[in-house]
């Protein structure tokens, strides 16, 4: 049973100046689960990411990820063992071309001295093909990111983060700002990259979590208020109260 | 027209050429020398691109590692040229024995390689500690302002050590049994400095076309998101700001053979603001842009200031003003962008062509 798990937050809490953003977190997620997270504004779904990739660290309690504690390691360190994370607002390289943003993700593992006086290697430019032509962009291989549109941003970050080959992919809102046709094709990507990879998706677009068919985790005031699926989710009072509740109102 | 540009870049390269070869019998050796200090001070420039253009370290330090690479090849040009005992100008201190750290600057292997060696070791202590801290932006250039003070009043106040603010002078030491300041030797120093420019532009091109430079690029735009794709930042900018150190050094010691002259008025802070002046207006980022800019600010400013004294600087400032301004890029960085093109169009010398989504996709494999 224990070997299955491949994130454990045990008891985490995050204070800023005294204001607790994370209050006593538990949670876990098996190898090979695709878990969505959400949450209220301001019930700490972006700590908790910042706290499991090593920005923030926690005032108290501790993250294991493969039984290892990763507290106190540095960013680069937590990422180089396999977790790779997907910022809100798309973050690529924007006066690079698309390929040489996902060269930049595949290479992490190469010396420093390779990465001076090598090319990539011939194994990492067929992975590069593949990771465009999941992604769509195959076309815009030679444009610079800045000049994509924000949903081919955040497909080309969705696919730098797919380069790392991480073991672990945190997804923070990575349909905020598309199109309903996009938000589908994203949630089908997500589901498909799944089972292979762990993924942990946080968002607040419902319709889109609901297409994920995937365990739902909801966090209030910085602790797990309760964890199943949408449908469970949806019949929970206390849910309903903090979040879905708050929601129908407006 | 389409094939023409490469062409015509070659051209520029080839007519560029040789008038660095041809120009020591076209102009006066004091001239000469003028183009020399210009040309050696293109290596301090390039450092700063890589490492402000490319990687985003605003340094406004560099005068340091700029005369510790001058120092050291003018303590051993001071101590080359002596029959005995020690440089004359100790005697007007009472100093009777040759300081300690002047000693292995009689070898003249020692100090070829302490010209770059010991302002990369000083670049690599204040950019690891800095890096490591995760110190950026203003406050990196406000700390290196900081430390270019301090060793300004150090070397400043040393008169017993290294002669303090009257520097140490180089024309009339030996190398090879030639006075330093004798127009033969001086145009070999021409040479080399238009030589290593070239070299180092090189080499800078070719490092920035790595994989490497575009992490410098991703390092510029958005640290964070370096880290999390799993690099260390720290190591990549440390690697950067000792290499513009090294460089830095290097220039400092072609300069100072070149302008007879090593003293602590290279690290006043005004000077080390000139060569990021240099940068922004030739062009951060293009690494040609940061040594034409060098190399003709500093031209300019020895024409002008011959014709009329102390004009210079009110030029030079209208040039910072127009790039900070109008040309944000710098100058090579807007004619690259095409900006004669857009200027010509604006006039409507030319037909206008806008590109959107779809007709970039049309006209890919045709002439556009």
């Amino acid at each position: 049973m224990k070997e299955d798990i491949l994130l454990k937050l045990e008891n985490v809490s995050v204070s800023f100046e005294g204001f607790l953003a994370l209050n006593n977190l538990n949670l876990s997620l098996q190898k090979g689960e695709l878990r969505a997270v959400i949450g209220p504004n301001g019930a700490g779904k972006t700590t908790f990411l910042d706290v499991i990739t090593g920005k923030v660290k926690p005032s108290k309690g501790n993250v294991l990820f493969k039984g290892t504690s990763l507290v106190g390691k540095k960013e680069h360190k937590i990422a180089r063992i396999g977790v790779g994370r997907k910022f809100q607002s798309p973050r690529v390289f924007e006066n690079l071309t698309v390929n040489e943003n996902l060269e930049i993700s595949l290479s992490q593992f190469s010396s420093t001295i390779k990465l001076i006086a090598s090319k990539p290697s011939k194994n990492k430019l067929v992975e590069l093909e593949k990771l465009l032509k999941i992604v769509n962009l195959s076309e815009q291989s030679e444009v610079k990111a800045g000049s994509l549109s924000h949903g081919q941003k955040q497909w080309l970050e969705i696919a730098m983060l797919l380069g790392q080959k991480p073991s672990l992919m945190l997804i923070d809102e990575p349909v905020a700002g598309l199109t309903d046709e996009e938000t589908e094709l994203t949630a089908d990507l997500l589901k498909s990259i799944s089972g292979d990879n762990t993924v942990l998706v946080i968002d607040h677009d419902m319709e889109f979590i609901r297409r994920l068919e995937s365990n739902v985790t909801v966090l209030n005031q910085g602790s797990v208020l309760c964890e199943g699926s949408m449908d469970e989710i949806q019949r929970d009072p206390n849910v309903i109260e903090v979040y879905l509740g708050k929601q129908e109102d407006l | 027209m389409k094939i023409s540009k490469k062409h015509f870049y070659l051209l520029i390269w080839v007519i560029a050429f040789a008038l660095f070869i041809a120009m020591p019998s076209l102009v006066s050796d004091s001239r000469l020398k003028i183009l020399g200090k210009c040309l050696s001070l293109g290596i301090v420039a390039l450092g700063i691109d890589l490492s402000w253009g490319y990687t985003g370290l605003l340094s406004l330090g560099q005068g340091i590692f700029f005369s510790l690479g001058g120092y050291a090849i003018a303590m051993f040009l001071q101590l080359n040229s002596l029959k005995e005992g020690i440089p004359e100008f100790f005697g007007l201190y009472g100093v009777r024995e040759l300081p300690f750290f002047w000693e292995p600057f009689k070898s003249p292997i020692f100090t070829l390689i302490s010209i770059w060696l010991i302002p990369g070791i000083v670049a690599g202590l204040i950019g690891f500690l800095v890096f490591r801290n995760r110190i950026k932006g203003v406050y990196f250039s406000i700390l290196t302002q900081a430390a270019l003070l301090v060793f300004f009043n150090f070397f400043n106040g040393q008169q017993k050590l290294i002669n303090g603010t009257n520097g140490l002078p180089t024309p009339n030491t030996t190398l090879f049994g030639m006075m330093v300041g004798d127009p033969i030797m001086q145009k070999y120093f021409y040479y080399i400095s238009g030589i290593l420019v070239i070299v180092f532009y090189l080499f800078c091109k070719w490092l920035v076309s790595k994989r490497f430079g575009r992490i410098l690029i991703g390092i510029r735009d958005d640290e964070p998101r370096v880290r999390f794709s799993g690099y260390n930042p720290v190591l990549f900018k440390t690697i950067i700001f000792v290499f513009a150190g090294c460089l830095a050094g290097i220039s400092g010691a072609l300069f100072t053979v070149q302008a007879d002259l090593i003293s602590p008025q290279y690290m006043r802070v005004p000077f080390s603001i000139e060569m990021v002046i240099w940068v922004a207006v030739g062009g951060r980022g293009t690494l040609i842009g940061a040594i034409l800019g060098a190399f003709f600010i500093r031209l300019g400013e020895s024409v002008v200031q011959g014709l009329i004294p102390g004009g210079w600087i009110f030029i030079q400032g209208g040039l910072f003003i127009l790039v900070v301004t109008v040309l944000p890029e710098g100058i090579i960085g807007w004619i690259n962008n095409g900006g004669p093109h857009n200027l010509l169009t604006r006039w409507g010398l030319i037909k206008r062509f806008i590109a959107t989504y779809p007709s970039l996709e049309a006209t890919k494999n045709k002439e556009v």
